[in-house]
């Protein structure tokens, strides 16, 4: 078996707040494959920012501390590797990212083209900026070659007319345009992985819909895998090969996305499932509030709002199993038959 | 009179149109953003009517022109069968006190230095005669039934969560007990399981006060879920309407079928292989002429360009704006 192109094991993530040490993320694990498209799917303080920030090493320096753990990406770890290093050759060139609202992520002041021109000074496969040439000029010949890259790119991302584009203002261009611009610049450095966050939120259905096929069509074509953090999770049933499961920072369930939505082994993940509306159901919400991260409860950090819980989960964190191969899942009674009794 | 103003619907809606002027900046008119250009809508006593549509299409602006936050360019409000388009007239006949509108997060309307109590109190001590002990009960009983302790109310709105705030928020529009509520997208931004929450209370409310909603969302999901009909909107014009089963499982008008398309299905199949809607919507200052829908609509003919269908009702009340509609 190949190696994973991005492999995080063990990672927590304390932030520094007025009330205490919160444990945003509790030894969270997660890899992902060359050309998969992952989803990181949870409500809002489950963590998957605060995941998708730190592997690309932009965690607020003033509340995160990194207590223990690992991210291992191309042969080597994100985490230990010096900083201006992972600054230059990783983050934004092999790594980059869609964020949720392109709606602030254009400068106002600049043309469309001069932002994205910027990051090719600097990014694009060709840029070989060290310390001391960080000065110089953009060479021509270079330019020349980016832009065309750029230009090209545009036109794959079903832009009309690019030249137009570039010079516009990022007011000028609607939400769908500038998200299609920002995968554009995503896919410009050639990355090999895209880290996603709520790519789709802040857009229309009809949009969203026309963004993800987009989306999904470019990975597939170019080999990218993507990282996507989500909590709607009829965009993760979309476009993800596998969905990965985060609760109040902790990694409950993982598994392929064909399983996932038709058996799903986790309580959490079942009842959020069973949250979605729908006229045959009724509607069903998951009684009680996501925990406060300062002062989580002990054991599963699920059992205050599970109907499963036994006295196990209240004490001792549950271990990931997997009860069927590729589908991992942390829990003492998921809701799959286990094929053979696993006793840890 | 009394007769007739019952069999009439509560809310009716004629001809509303809301332009906004578009200026340069030397402050002269340039064009106008027709918000809404000729929306006519019932809505009948007790039921919950969906306005669905993508941003830009002019939902919030009917919402806000019915309840007279904006003067609507021409076109006619009535609410219970009195006329309510000049709200200079209207607003000395108790108005407010039976038509509410719920902002996206009704929570965030609280006053951060009023304790709970008193953000409850202050409808009812301006619009009601009630004496201080009726206000109390009223006030107690309202933050029951929408699910929390009567000792919350001597609590401020940053000693609750989220979650209670947006309750408290929802309280404080019913202590008036209104007729018609409009809510203007309150799951939106909501994770799914708190959105369950949310609409099982709208529910609930409802059943408990006797309540009519107007329920502006774009989210097609919790619209089939919740609404007894609904109306579909697209550049500031209602393009079908209809009983909510026939529009989900018979969309006429292209764009409703298109809208319908692109909601995820989960365990089913998959939006993005066959999705065909291409382009966004047209810039809402220069709409194209004919069909508003045609620059993107795929059965678009040379017709669509030259007239501007209107909405028309082809039986059962399911009534669409499209020139092949009626066509197999």
């Amino acid at each position: 078996m190949s190696e994973p192109l991005l492999s995080v094991s063990n990672l927590r993530v304390d932030f520094v707040t007025n009330a205490g040490r919160a444990r945003v993320l509790d030894h969270v694990n997660l890899s992902l494959k060359t050309g998969e498209i992952v989803g990181l799917v949870g409500e809002s303080g489950s963590g998957k920012t605060t995941l998708a920030r730190a592997i690309l090493g932009i965690l607020p320096a003033n509340a995160a501390r990194i207590e223990s753990g690992e991210i291992w990406f191309e042969g080597r770890d994100l985490l230990k590797s010096p900083a201006e290093i992972v600054a230059r050759d990783v983050r934004g060139r092999r790594i980059t990212f869609v964020p949720q609202d392109p709606f602030t992520s254009f400068n106002p002041v600049f043309s469309i083209g001069s932002q994205i021109m910027e990051i090719m000074r600097w990014k694009s496969p060709d840029a070989r900026p060290n310390r001391r040439n960080w000065w110089q000029r953009y060479p021509r010949e270079r330019r020349r070659a980016d832009l065309a890259r750029v230009l090209e790119l545009l036109r794959i991302v079903q832009l009309p007319d690019p030249e137009a584009i570039l010079a516009k203002y990022p007011h000028e261009v609607s939400g769908g345009q500038r998200q299609r611009l920002m995968i554009a610049m995503a896919l410009a450095t050639e990355a090999r992985l895209i880290i996603a966050d709520e790519p789709t939120t802040a857009l229309d259905v009809t949009i969203q819909a026309q963004i993800l096929k987009l989306l999904r069509r470019l990975t597939s074509e170019r080999g990218v895998s993507v990282l996507f953090a989500t909590h709607d999770l009829g965009a993760a049933h979309e476009i993800c090969d596998r969905v990965v499961v985060m609760y109040a920072g902790q990694e409950v369930e993982s598994a392929p996305a064909s399983v996932f939505f038709r058996a799903p082994a986790h309580p959490y993940t079942e009842s959020l499932l069973a949250s979605l509306p729908s006229r045959e159901r009724g509607i069903r919400g998951i009684p009680g509030e996501i925990p406060v991260l300062v002062d989580p409860p002990a054991g599963c950090r699920f059992h205050p709002r599970c109907g499963r819980a036994s006295d196990a989960c209240r004490r001792i964190r549950p271990e990931v199993s997997a009860p069927v191969p590729g589908h991992e899942v942390r829990c003492y009674h998921p809701l799959v038959r286990r094929p053979t009794e696993v006793h840890s | 009179m009394t007769g007739k103003a019952m069999a009439a619907p509560l809310l009716e809606v004629e001809g509303l149109r809301k332009y906004f002027p578009v200026r340069d900046v030397w402050g002269r008119r340039t064009g106008w953003l027709k918000a809404l250009d000729d929306v006519s809508l019932a809505v009948r006593e007790g039921e919950i009517l969906g306005v669905v549509g993508e941003s830009g299409c002019g939902k919030s602006t009917l919402g806000k022109v019915i309840m007279g936050i904006h003067a609507p360019t021409a076109g006619s409000i009535r609410f219970e069968g009195e006329d309510i388009t000049d709200r200079r007239r209207a607003g000395k006949s108790g108005l407010r006190s039976r038509l509410q509108y719920s902002y996206q997060d009704p929570g965030a309307s609280l006053d951060p230095r009023w304790k709970i109590g008193a953000s409850l109190n202050e409808p009812l001590a301006i619009h009601t005669r009630l004496d201080r002990s009726e206000r109390q009960a009223r006030i107690g009983e309202i933050i029951r039934a929408v699910g929390l302790p009567e000792t919350h109310l001597d609590l401020y709105p940053h000693e609750i969560s989220g979650g209670q705030q947006r309750r408290v928020g929802l309280a404080r529009i019913l202590t008036l007990k209104p007729k018609l509520v409009i809510l203007d997208e309150p799951t939106s931004g909501l994770d799914v399981s708190v959105q369950a929450t949310v609409l099982n209370l709208f529910l609930d409310l409802k059943h408990q006060f006797g309540l009519t909603y107007v329920f502006i969302s774009h989210d097609l999901a919790v619209v089939r879920m919740l609404c007894d009909r609904v109306a579909v909107m697209y550049l500031g014009r209602i393009v079908e309407s209809g009983p909510i089963e026939q529009i989900f499982s018979s969309p006429r008008h292209p764009y409703t079928q298109s809208l319908l398309a692109a909601i995820p299905e989960i365990g089913g199949r998959k939006v993005t292989d066959d999705f065909w809607l291409e382009g966004e919507p047209p810039d809402p200052t220069s709409l194209p002429s004919g069909c508003r829908f045609r620059t993107r609509c795929p059965r678009a003919i040379e017709r669509c360009a030259q007239e501007d269908p209107g909405l028309i009702d082809r039986g059962g009340g399911h009534a669409d704006a499209c020139l092949r509609a009626g066509e197999s």
